[in-house]
């Protein structure tokens, strides 16, 4: 049997460098828009600054169907168990991107009503800092989170998600033993990690 | 004028008014509180555009329960300050106007001001077991709950204070 020439149509690579590649050019971004950062989110995915480019113009509002979450602006304290609902809702796997001071540690709001920084309960990606930050920076925010994905590996991915759900199972659990409403608990969980010295809860 | 017509039919309410560019203010004791909302109705001012309060932490009355008025016959606007004591409960005008109901539910959240009468007075902004009523002068700024203090890592000692305190 004769030999059969393949050329270039054949390249060797690892799995996760290929599966990467696809993942950081399709983006399917939830916008979770609670304040002005939004307003420049809109001027993002508008044709001045034509997100598409990035290969992530398919907006999604429903967790089911996205796997970028962005969050755009201030989270209150009452909003917080809501943001964890919505990200353990989204598809696997799961990016998040802190738009703006708010959203990435409070920022100016230092109130009872604010959550100091999303990174307390959902893990976060990238932090894009501004208030708001222009429609060009929240681009360099999402061509890092790129970045990211492409050096990642698909088991810590993985991992890292599978660690939030724990916390999301920890936190239901609390709330079913101690019949707590969802905002007592993840303060429960707030406190407890502060007094071990943490930050987060997940 | 309103204002004349009310000091005419009802002398002694009105305990003081003032106007600012146009828009007549007028303070109004508690006790005769509802006599002059009930005229003011019969003179057109029949939407209840907003009520809220002030924290003066004055020693005579703490609060000041403010409602604004709009005539919708001749435009004219009408805000009505009620002064009242801590602990005070103001009548409700939940029965009078249907959008006294989550204005006052606001109220009663932010200064802890009892609406008496109110069909469902529960909190609206805040959470159901949310710790004192943001919108009062003594309330600190971080409501004095280290969950919101800005490093809680850190900061989560028994001196750890509020920047207000």
């Amino acid at each position: 049997m004769a030999g059969i020439n393949l050329d270039d149509s054949v390249m060797t690579t690892r799995l996760d460098s290929v599966i990467n590649w696809a993942r950081r050019n399709s983006l399917w971004p939830l916008p979770f828009g609670t304040a002005c950062c939004a307003i420049e989110f809109m001027s993002m995915m508008a044709s001045r600054y034509d997100f598409s480019r990035f290969g992530a113009e398919a907006l999604r509002f429903s967790p089911r169907q996205s796997d970028m979450l962005l969050v755009l602006g201030t989270v209150t304290n009452k909003q917080a168990p809501v943001l964890r609902q919505i990200y353990a809702q989204m598809a696997e796997p799961k990016w998040v991107v802190a738009v703006g001071v708010c959203a990435s540690s409070g920022g100016m709001y230092r109130t009872y009503a604010t959550l100091q920084g999303i990174d307390r309960v959902v893990p976060v990606d990238v932090y894009v800092p501004g208030c708001p930050p222009r429609p060009e920076t929240m681009i360099h925010g999402v061509m890092e989170l790129q970045k990211k994905i492409s050096r990642e590996s698909l088991s810590a991915r993985k991992e890292h998600i599978e660690r939030f759900y724990q916390s999301m199972a920890r936190q239901e659990e609390l709330q079913r033993a101690k019949g707590l409403t969802s905002y007592q608990v993840v303060r429960e969980m707030v406190l407890e990690a502060g007094a071990a010295g943490g930050q987060q809860i997940w | 004028m309103v204002i004349e017509r009310i000091e005419a039919q009802l002398p002694g309410a009105i305990l003081e008014h003032h106007a600012f560019r146009g828009d007549e203010t007028i303070i109004v004791a508690g006790a005769r509180f509802l006599e002059v909302v009930d005229l003011i109705f019969g003179e057109g001012y029949q939407l209840l555009l907003d009520v809220t309060a002030v924290d003066l932490e004055t020693p005579e009355y703490r609060f000041e329960v403010v409602y604004h008025w709009l005539n919708l016959a001749s435009q004219a606007r009408l805000r009505i300050k009620v002064p009242l004591a801590e602990g005070a409960a103001q009548p409700s005008l939940v029965s009078r106007f249907k959008s006294a109901d989550w204005a006052e539910r606001e109220v009663y959240d932010l200064f802890g001001i009892p609406f008496e009468g109110h069909p469902n007075l529960t909190r609206l902004l805040m959470w159901e077991d949310f710790p004192g009523h943001p919108l009062r002068k003594d309330f600190p700024l971080d409501g004095g709950d280290l969950f919101c203090s800005q490093d809680i890592g850190a900061s989560f000692a028994p001196e750890a204070r509020s920047l207000n305190a």
